[in-house]
Parts: C-alpha cells; sequence; structure tokens
C-alpha cells in the first residue's frame, strides 16, 4: 500500500520502504489535502481516515506492518502458551531526550509481554488524537512506532484512529496491545518471590524519569541524561537461556524500583532488602533528582528490569545480563528475606535502615 | 554532586558517630527545626545510630506542614475561579484543606499548575495576558527571597495579572515559642543552615542566652548532621549555651545583605497562625504595603472561609515535639501519606510522613502501627 | 524546609535586567536568578533554592570542614578506637 501513495505524493517526503522518512520539518503527501493539522474527518472512518491509514501509518511503519493493518488480523496458530497485555500511552511531552511516545508505546508492552517470559509476536496500535495535532507530529510518533516495532522484531497487525475535540485530549494517545508466546517450562510471576533469592537489576535506573522531566514544562533543565527506552525480550531470553529458575521479572517503569519491588514483596508475601550504596543511580540522575526533590527510586525506568533468582543461579544469570546490550549494567541490588513480609527495606550508606514504600502518586518537584 | 557526596562519605560519619559516642555522658533532647534536616535524619536512619539517650525532637520546619488551613483554603477557592492559573511548588498540591486539595481543585478543571521556581510563575503569566495568575508563595525565610524578587519584578516590568498568595513563617519567633511553652522538653537547638544562609546568625545569640539553649547552625547532608549533633551535645555537657556554626561553608554571619533588603523593601512582619500549633506572634511576612497591588488576598476577595480540621490530628503536638508521630492514634490507620488527615503526612519533610515512609519497619517490630 | 543545593556557575548572563547564570549539578544544568548574588564569577559554586542563587558556597571552609572530620579519624587512630569499643558494647550498630 505503501507504493501506491508513493505515486501520488506531491512533495512529501515518502521515500521507498518508509522506515527512512524524516518527519522533521515533513509536509503531507497529497492525498492528506494538505491539512497541518488533524481534523474531525481524520476520525470519521471515511476517505480521510483511509487517507491516514495509507499515505502516513504505513508509510511510517514501513517494513513492521502487515500490509492489511485491517480492522481483524488473521494469524497463524503458535506453538505455546499466550501473553497478552494492552498499556496506553499519555506521555507529556510527546518528544523527549532519547525517544518519543512512539517507541515508548512499542518498548512498553513488549516489555510487558517479555516479563512472563514471553517472546512477543504482534502489535496492535491504537491512536487518540486531539483535533489540532500537527500532522507532523503524527508522523514523527508513527515512524517511531514503525523503528521501534523493526527493532524488537514485532509485526505491527491492526490497528484504529479516532480524533477528539481540541480540548477533550491532548496532542497524541496510543494504545497499543500485544500478544506472544511463553516457551514452555517458563513460568515467572509476581508470586514465585523466595527468601533467598537474590535481586538483580539490568542496569542504571531514573533515566526515563529524568529525561522526560527535564523537559517538562515548568522544570525544563538540561541534562546529559536520555530515556533508556528499549525493549528487553531478547535479553529475557538469553537469562532464561542460562537454564536457571527464574523466579520474577519486572520492568519498573511508573513508581520505579520502589513500586515494582513493594508489588513483588505483596505478591509473594516476602520482605526485600536493599543496598542503598549497590543501587546503579547515575550521578546524573542522582543530581537532577536532588535539584528536585525526587526520590531516584520513584523514577520511572523504561528499558530495565529487576529479577528474583535463586542465589546458586545468580552468577550464571548475572553474567548473561552482562553480556547483553541492555544488560551491561547489570548488577545485585539485594536479596529476598522472610522477615518484614510485604515490605522493601533499605540499608543507607551510614548503616542506619529506612523502609522503600510504595510512591502514591505522581511524583512532584518539592521545595522541602 | 560536588560537595554533597563528599558530606555523605559513610567512614567520616563514623568517626562523628564515635565522637558523639564518646562525648555522650547523659540523655539529652534536641530539636532539629527544619524539616529538610528531619527528612535526612530519618532517610540516612541517623537517630538509629546516636547513642541511646540523645533524642531528636522534629521540629515544625515544614513550610507545607504549618501553612494555615484557612490559607489553603482560600488558595483551594481563588485556584478554582474559572479566570485564575494557580502556581505553586508540587509540595502544596496534596495538602489537604478543610474539604479538599489542590489536585482535587485541578481534578474539576481548576487551572493548576506545578513549577519549580516562583519565576515560572511570573513567566506563566507573560505567557497568558487574560488570565490571572497566583503564585502560592509559602517558605521560610529560604524561600522567600524567591517569592519577593519574583513579585519586585512583576511590579518592575509591569505585569499586572500577576499576584502572590503569601504565607511565609520564620524561625526566630518559632524557636521563642517552643522554649516558652509549658510542657517544652528541648534543650538544644539544631537551627536551619539555608534559612541562616539568607539571614545570617544575628538573630540567634540572643535566644541562646535568654533561654539558656544552645543553638548550633546545620547543614543538611549526613555529615553535616552530625557535626551538628556533636557540637550540641558538647556544648550541652560542657554546660554552655552558645550560637556555634556547623555550616560554614554555607553561612557566613551576615548572611546575604542583598536578599535581606529585598526581604525588608516587599515583606512586613506580621502574626502568624500556625497549622496545629496557633498564632505566633511576630512570626510571618506578609507583603507590605508598597506591593499591596500584588497581594491574591486583596486582588481576590475570598470571603466566607469556614475552616474545619480533622479531630482525630494531632500534628499540632507533634510539630510542637510533644509526641512522636506514631502515638497519635489516627498514624498509620485512619491517616496515612495516601489520605492525610493533617498536613504532617503530606509533605516528606513533615514528620509524620517521614515516619510512615522510612520507621514502620521498627514500628511493626515494635508492636505499633 | 529548605530543599537547596550547591551547582558551579557556568555562565553569567543579563536577562531584561536580571543578573541570572546557568548553573551545572554535575552535568545537570538550569538556569538560575543570580540576582541576589551578583558578584558571583564563574566557576565559582552556589547554594540554589527554587531556581535562586542564596549564598556562595565557601570552598576553603568546606575543605576545612573536611579536614576536621579526618583529623578526628587520625586523633583516634593514635590513641586507639577506645570509642568504638564503647560504641559496640551500648550495642549500636555503626
Amino acid at each position: 500500500m505503501g507504493e501506491e501513495v508513493g505515486g501520488a505524493a506531491g512533495g512529501g517526503a515518502a521515500g521507498e520502504g518508509g522506515n527512512d522518512l524524516d518527519f522533521e520539518g515533513w509536509t503531507c503527501p497529497a492525498p492528506l489535502r494538505n491539512t497541518p493539522t488533524v481534523v474531525m474527518g481524520h476520525g470519521g472512518g471515511g476517505a480521510m481516515s483511509a487517507e491516514l491509514v495509507e499515505s502516513l501509518f504505513l508509510p511510517a511503519y514501513g517494513g513492521a506492518a502487515r500490509a492489511e493493518l485491517g480492522d481483524a488480523a488473521v494469524l497463524p496458530p503458535v506453538a505455546g502458551r499466550l501473553a497478552f497485555s494492552t498499556d496506553s500511552y499519555v506521555v507529556k511531552p510527546m518528544f523527549f531526550p532519547g525517544g518519543s511516545i512512539g517507541d515508548l508505546a512499542v518498548n512498553g508492552t513488549v516489555n510487558d509481554l517479555a516479563m512472563a517470559g514471553a517472546q512477543p509476536l504482534y502489535l496492535s496500535t491504537a491512536y487518540i488524537l486531539a483535533e489540532g495535532t500537527a500532522i507532523s507530529d503524527i508522523g514523527r510518533v508513527a515512524t517511531a512506532v514503525g523503528k521501534a516495532a523493526e527493532q524488537a522484531g514485532v509485526q505491527l497487525v491492526t490497528g484504529d484512529t479516532k480524533v477528539v475535540d481540541h480540548g477533550s485530549g491532548d496532542g497524541i494517545y496510543v494504545n497499543t496491545a500485544g500478544v506472544g508466546v511463553i516457551p514452555d517450562g517458563v513460568v515467572i510471576g509476581p508470586e514465585r518471590a523466595r527468601p533467598g533469592d537474590v535481586v538483580l537489576v539490568s542496569g542504571a535506573i531514573g533515566l526515563h524519569g529524568v529525561a522526560v522531566m527535564s523537559c517538562r514544562e515548568g522544570l525544563e533543565f538540561s541534562t546529559p541524561v536520555e530515556s533508556d527506552s528499549a525493549p528487553l525480550h531478547g535479553l529475557v531470553a538469553d537469562m532464561l537461556a542460562t537454564g536457571v529458575d527464574v523466579h520474577v521479572l519486572r520492568d519498573p517503569t511508573r513508581g520505579g524500583l520502589s513500586a515494582s519491588l513493594n508489588e513483588i514483596a505483596r505478591g509473594s508475601g516476602v520482605g526485600v532488602d536493599l543496598v542503598e550504596r549497590d543501587l546503579p543511580i547515575p550521578e546524573e540522575v542522582r543530581d537532577a533528582c536532588g535539584l528536585l526533590g525526587l526520590d531516584p527510586l520513584q523514577v520511572a525506568n523504561e528499558g530495565k528490569l529487576v529479577a528474583m533468582v535463586p542465589a546458586d543461579g545468580a552468577d550464571a544469570v548475572l553474567e548473561a545480563m552482562r553480556a547483553h546490550p541492555f544488560g551491561a549494567g547489570a548488577c545485585r541490588i539485594g536479596t529476598v528475606v522472610e522477615d518484614h513480609p510485604r515490605m522493601v527495606v533499605a540499608r543507607t550508606g551510614l548503616g542506619g535502615t529506612r523502609v522503600i514504600d510504595l510512591p502514591i502518586g505522581e511524583q512532584l518537584p518539592r521545595i522541602c | 554532586m560536588k560537595y554533597l557526596d563528599e558530606f555523605s562519605n559513610p567512614d567520616l560519619a563514623r568517626r562523628l558517630l564515635d565522637q558523639i559516642h564518646a562525648v555522650t555522658t547523659r540523655p539529652w533532647a534536641m530539636m532539629e527545626v527544619c524539616g529538610g534536616q528531619t527528612h535526612s535524619i530519618i532517610r540516612h536512619g541517623i537517630d538509629q545510630l546516636l547513642p541511646e539517650g540523645v533524642e531528636m525532637i522534629h521540629g515544625p520546619g515544614c513550610p507545607v506542614c504549618v501553612t494555615p488551613l484557612e490559607t489553603i483554603d482560600r488558595a483551594l477557592a481563588i485556584a478554582r475561579r474559572p479566570d485564575v492559573i494557580f502556581c505553586s511548588f508540587g509540595d502544596m498540591l496534596r495538602v489537604p484543606g478543610s474539604h479538599d486539595d489542590l489536585f482535587t481543585v485541578k481534578s474539576e478543571g481548576g487551572d493548576v499548575r506545578v513549577v519549580y521556581s516562583p519565576l515560572d510563575a511570573l513567566q506563566v503569566a507573560r505567557d497568558n495576558p487574560d488570565k490571572q495568575v497566583v503564585f502560592f508563595g509559602i517558605g521560610f525565610e529560604t524561600t522567600a527571597p524567591a517569592n519577593a524578587m519574583t513579585v519586585h519584578q512583576a511590579r518592575q516590568q509591569g505585569i499586572p495579572n500577576f499576584s502572590l498568595l503569601v504565607s511565609h513563617v520564620l524561625v526566630p519567633p518559632a524557636i521563642a515559642a517552643i522554649m516558652e511553652s509549658p510542657t517544652c522538653r528541648v534543650q538544644a537547638f539544631l537551627a536551619a543552615g539555608h534559612v541562616c544562609s539568607v539571614m545570617g546568625t544575628s538573630e540567634y545569640p540572643p535566644l541562646a542566652e535568654k533561654y539558656g539553649v544552645p543553638i548550633v547552625v546545620t547543614g543538611f547532608e549526613p555529615l553535616d548532621i552530625l557535626e551538628g549533633i556533636r557540637k550540641t551535645v558538647v556544648q550541652l555537657e560542657e554546660g554552655r549555651h552558645e550560637l556555634e556554626n556547623a555550616y560554614p561553608r554555607a553561612v557566613p554571619a551576615e548572611g546575604n545583605p542583598a536578599a535581606v533588603a529585598m526581604l525588608r523593601d516587599v515583606f512586613e512582619v506580621t502574626d502568624r497562625t500556625w497549622r496545629g500549633i496557633g498564632m505566633i506572634p511576630g512570626s510571618g511576612w506578609r507583603l507590605s504595603s508598597r506591593y499591596a497591588d500584588f497581594d491574591a488576598e486583596l486582588r481576590f476577595e475570598v470571603t466566607d472561609i469556614q475552616t474545619d480540621e480533622s479531630p482525630l490530628c494531632r500534628s499540632g503536638e507533634v510539630l510542637q515535639g510533644l509526641i512522636k508521630p506514631h502515638e497519635c492514634s489516627a498514624f498509620g490507620k485512619e491517616c496515612t501519606p495516601r489520605n492525610p488527615l493533617g498536613a504532617t503526612m503530606v509533605s516528606s519533610e513533615g514528620a509524620c510522613a517521614a515516619y510512615y515512609a522510612y520507621r514502620r519497619l521498627d514500628l511493626v517490630s515494635a508492636g505499633g502501627a | 524546609m529548605c530543599l537547596a543545593v550547591p551547582g558551579r556557575v557556568v555562565e553569567v548572563f543579563d536577562e531584561s535586567g536580571t543578573t541570572m547564570a546557568q548553573v551545572d549539578f554535575g552535568g545537570v544544568r538550569k538556569k538560575v536568578c543570580l540576582a541576589y548574588l551578583p558578584e558571583t564569577g564563574v566557576d565559582e559554586y552556589v547554594i540554589v533554592h527554587v531556581g535562586f542563587a542564596i549564598q556562595r558556597l565557601d570552598e576553603e571552609s568546606a575543605k576545612e570542614t573536611l579536614a576536621t572530620f579526618e583529623r578526628l579519624g587520625i586523633l583516634e587512630e593514635e590513641f586507639g578506637d577506645g570509642f568504638e569499643a564503647a560504641a559496640r558494647e551500648k550495642g549500636v550498630q555503626l
């Protein structure tokens, strides 16, 4: 379908294969009637909707899209248990250092599947666009979706677009749902942490949250920190290939490491002991959090995982993680204990202890 | 970060702790006035490492916690107005008013924005000339210069749609009020370092003299706090009561004269009610008459404020150091950070929130909450 | 009350009549109002609270303070570590 558009493009940047599109300074190909912004008609299901799909989404997705991109994707049978996940993405701003809402929407759902031990296969993409959103922004987001899907090796098989009144939404919201297949014998879940397990994290924490906050209205600061957005199923596959019985996997996104560890502690009815000085918090993250009064443990990550593995297999898993590009900074940060069930406790640098609590809501910069 | 990491060094912390243990012969009760220090003490577990008997009483120095209920209610009423963009530090959004908080107002369509600096709110005013932009100017002496400069610039640059809802509080009158209280157990004070960075130290020797208490200007990193405690214990053991500066890298005796001059121009001293504590004479700043045009209280006549504090909340006693947070019957039950009855459970500087966040382990093992 | 952090001034400039600075907090940079410390030069450290430099950080004093803490340890080594033993006796975990 992308090819049909190529012939009709009038001065657009649409190239062969779609994924090389440059949406910086992008102008709309002819069939989009040269509206520079989204109008209600783009979500009406008529000709304008079709044009948006054929002239924007399909070329932007490139090789990652199934040609039909219809209402229902008909897929071949798979061997094994299915993992199925959905997530909506409303990040503000849509573009931030190291990524955009587009790659988050792919990697986030891919990672949710990966944390169940699944190999992700197919994704749906659904957009809710606010009237007045620049078509070029949608182009940039869709291109990012296509690139991320290609990198993750998942196919974009079905989708939807709706437009809401100006003021009802905010730019671009994306929902992705994904399906993956879990290899036989793999059982991973938040209820499987056992006392004695070692807690591993795949690398530096706090990067995504700090990158997003650095360009949030009212907070702007400059930082070398970029979002860590990345698909983690390859890393998970390498960890599982060690043969070690990985008990729990979790991607510490919203709420950061605090939220993930608390959820696991509650899910498994165990305590978690952390050693504060072993936490891989980059100096830039620590400093940005210091400036804003935030706790790095509560800041979001989009390309990290935390794992609970039996002590006798921890070294093997750690080695496998470090050999993978997305796990190069992997390290041990604590242990699962019988004491203080359902609570996460850190030993402070000075030798005291503190409870690491489940964050309440949104992290807000504070003066105190 | 340079000048932060060095002052968290565990080896040096241990040396300071050794010293504190070595010089302590008796129980002592000292108050860290500032909520930032409370947070740091609990966050790093410093109180767990002190000699038995050396007790840290957590003071009222959390501006979010002590901002009077009436002012919060007034802020909520102003923020609800459709012509207003209400800007605030992030801390204030969850502070409970009589019935709800700024988050609720936002969810109901109020334009409530979190800013990092009051200057950001002034920019919002420039960008939205058809809206009234109000900044919630709370804080101690540390924060007041920022708010003063902002309102000064608003006047100088002629930004008529900006105004400030002011509720500033001052440390020295609070120290005096605590010492005057008949139930006072405080034998010494760690004074708030960054307050003194602005104001200097001249207000404190008369207080040390009058009440016979050591006052040690103290910073916020673990080593700073330990050094403040060490100097305090040494004074107590030796029977001295003087002003000492344990934070000289950030506190010159004269403070910041340019900031003080601006404060004198923009603000004037007023009586101020501290939430949970009551009225302390001369303990606040309000906009001086020269800046009355920028006073949100005058610009938006918000009347009919009927305040309604939770009868269960004992934050006043916590703020005065009379009880520890977990001694309140609502602690961890009716009152949690998710559903706070009082402001001390909201701010991460508030003693109740700090105890809830970091100390439930001890409380659980002690059979408490 | 007062979350204030030290940072290094990397650039001083004027913005509509107000002295402002770019301040580096270990890689994180933020625009800060320098009006209360207008004499501050590039590479000096200032203490920043809600976007305002409220005080200069006296680097000499910082070094002296740290040196004092270091000497506490040396004294101990010379005179033996009796304090620590006493602390341990009390069951305090250091």
